[in-house]
């Protein structure tokens, strides 16, 4: 089990470190830089900022002071917002992608898995369909059109809600469902086929033959067996949230990070760049990481396999 | 038969009962039924499915939409007229104008064009990709697998959006970078099933007759592994066309996809947005197709998958 998670730890840093060479590379490889602009200053000053920024050393020894920096959580110094430095700005903007994010993952995680469960129990029957129509539509309808359409009818129309902002406990649902929908239809989805095949196991129908009722076979018996697929889902689910909120906080006018990265890649500003991309690219494979040991932890046959020093 | 022939046993033998079945009563009667092979059964059960047909059948109406409105209008998609903005849809402009006088009906379905074009390709390259990586990786096995599996999952680590956004900066955002960005990440997932497949595949009796009658790695992989593999490729690359196409359609709706003047649903729907209370038409027309195209995609592909799945027949 230590072996396992060690391996997985090892792998994953590594990742990570191919992952900022490679933008570094990518972000130095590209022709002119943001700090030319059309009426050149003197020549000195030119200079000036290149020092600044470390433009004038040789490639190699500035890959070195941003890898030494990046150990340190120094992601250098934005390039358009003159002197304001990247952690901080990404600092910054976190808290509401963070709390703004972590409510569209459980509330794709508890509707999902309530729609998936319901369908399950209730198989080709019209319970069944229904859910499964709800999945279907939640599916089909994409974010970019899905959040305009909430914004429209729930805030501007009938003003149940604020239309833009993340002040209020209630500004939250808009955002939350437009993120969530196509989550909440994946996750009933594959809840709902894998419960159908784990409610036809044989200890299912031992629990039915002791004669539990039907919803204490699905919560104590049935939900912890089909909950395996969603698990190793929740790794993706953060990377889908992370997308998809760039574009929710584009429509809703939420200061968070989507806003700022969308906004520096048309402004070219390099630091910036690397700095949310290196910033997403931790909270994605850490949530893969804990994702994959959560499910070492859930599967009784994963703990029996992998677990040799566990005992 | 046999039913009335026991219920009559107090009655006398009757010559009658004694007559020759013909053949083709004894296949009407249930004994068997008629042999389909593998492929006509399970254009049967696709058939059957009313969803995944509905499906099928709004990818065709697209598909046709796409080719032939833009030949036939006699607008075209990138001309202003700003005597005739925002016009609500009419006779002439049956979706109505956007803010710079161009019709509507015909830019939606060049974003149709544009949208489909993006699928098939990204499904197109990450299946030529992905049989040859997921091949090579599945036939041989041992320490090729495991390197080249190492390498793709490293690959597969780094997360979609960044490296789609990565390209964009170094590369002009154009049709071309996106179908580039999709497609360096886009094969991994196709590598994976053909590879499981292929390991499956292999030791087969055909596949060993083949290599002992001297067919080279190539050969038996292409001639005989991928052809039997096909159903699970293909549902995978079904479901591949609706994720391109949103990937283009929330590229260009942030502005780093296909650029003004060339009409993409992303664009069109960012367009449509800003105007949505006044103009609806401008959001809703793309927006259905966009949804509309997605929806059918995946229900086509879903029903395909359970017509390849032989767990599920009845």
């Amino acid at each position: 089990m230590l072996r396992f998670i060690l391996g997985k730890f090892v792998f994953m840093v590594f990742s990570l470190f191919l992952l900022v060479t490679a933008t570094f590379l990518l972000m130095n490889a590209i022709p002119g830089s943001p700090l030319q602009s059309e009426k050149a200053p003197n020549e000195t000053v030119q200079k000036n900022l290149e020092a600044y920024y470390g433009l004038d050393k040789p490639l190699y020894v500035q890959y070195g002071k941003y890898m030494a920096n990046l150990l340190q959580g120094d992601l250098g110094i934005s390039m358009k917002k003159k002197f304001q430095s990247v952690d901080k700005m990404i600092a910054n903007s976190f808290g509401p992608s963070l709390r703004l994010g972590l409510s569209a993952i459980v509330t794709s995680v508890i509707v999902g898995c309530i729609l998936g469960m319901i369908a399950a129990m209730h198989h080709r029957k019209i319970l069944d369909n229904v859910a499964m129509i709800i999945a279907v539509i939640g599916m089909a309808i994409p974010s970019i059109v899905l959040a305009p359409l909430l914004q429209y009818y729930f805030a501007f129309k009938w003003g149940f809600f604020e239309v833009a902002g993340l002040n209020a406990p209630l500004d939250y649902v808009l955002p939350t469902i437009a993120l969530a929908s196509g989550p909440i239809a994946f996750i009933a989805r594959l809840l709902r086929s894998t419960m159908i095949e784990v409610l036809n196991a044989d200890f299912i129908k031992t629990a039915k033959s002791k004669g539990l009722s039907g919803y204490v076979i699905v919560a104590r018996h049935a939900l912890r067996n089909s909950m395996l697929p969603v698990v190793t889902y929740l790794g993706y689910l953060t990377a889908g949230i992370i997308t998809g909120s760039v574009v929710i906080e584009k429509i809703f006018a939420i200061p968070g990070i989507g806003k700022y990265f969308v906004q520096s890649i048309i402004d070219r500003d390099y630091p910036l760049i690397m700095g949310i991309t290196i910033f997403y690219a931790v909270i994605l494979m850490v949530t893969r990481f804990l994702a994959d040991i959560a499910y070492v932890l859930i599967d009784p046959r994963m703990r029996a396999s992998g677990g040799k020093g566990a005992k | 038969m046999s039913n009335t022939n026991q219920s009559n046993t107090s009655d006398k033998l009757r010559p009658e009962q004694f007559e020759k079945l013909k053949r083709d009563n004894v296949i009407k009667d249930g004994a068997g039924r008629k042999s389909l092979t593998a492929w006509q059964d399970i254009r049967l059960r696709l058939m059957s499915n009313k969803l995944a047909m509905t499906g099928f059948w709004i990818i065709v109406f697209i598909a046709v939409a796409a080719i032939f409105i833009p030949l036939l209008s006699p607008h075209d998609h990138f001309t202003n007229n700003l005597t005739n903005t925002n016009q609500p849809p009419n006779a002439t402009h049956w979706f109505g104008t956007d803010d710079l006088g161009r019709d509507v009906m015909e830019r939606t379905w060049k974003g149709a064009q544009i949208s489909l074009f993006v699928g098939l390709v990204a499904a197109l390259i990450d299946l030529i990709l992905g049989i040859i990586y997921g091949g090579i990786m599945g036939y041989y096995g041992g320490k090729v697998d495991e390197v080249m599996n190492r390498f793709a999952e490293i690959l597969y680590s780094i997360p979609y959006l960044l490296v789609v956004i990565l390209l964009l900066v170094v590369m002009e955002p154009s049709l071309t970078t996106i179908i580039i960005a999709m497609s360096i990440t886009g094969w991994i997932n196709m590598a994976w099933i053909v590879r499981g497949q292929i390991m499956q595949l292999k030791n087969q009796e055909y596949a060993l007759a083949s290599k002992s009658l001297g067919a080279g790695a190539m050969r038996i992989i292409f001639r005989h592994l991928i052809p039997n593999a096909m159903g699970p490729i293909l549902v995978t690359l079904t479901l591949t066309v609706p994720n391109a196409i949103f990937t283009e359609a929330f590229l260009s709706f942030l502005g780093l996809g296909v650029q003004s003047p060339v009409a993409s649903w992303g664009t069109m729907i960012d367009d449509g947005v800003k105007a949505m209370s006044i103009f609806p038409w401008r959001l809703l027309f793309p927006a259905l197709f966009l949804s509309l195209t997605i929806f059918a995609f995946n229900v086509f592909g879903d029903g395909l998958r359970d017509a390849f799945d032989p767990k599920l027949k009845k």
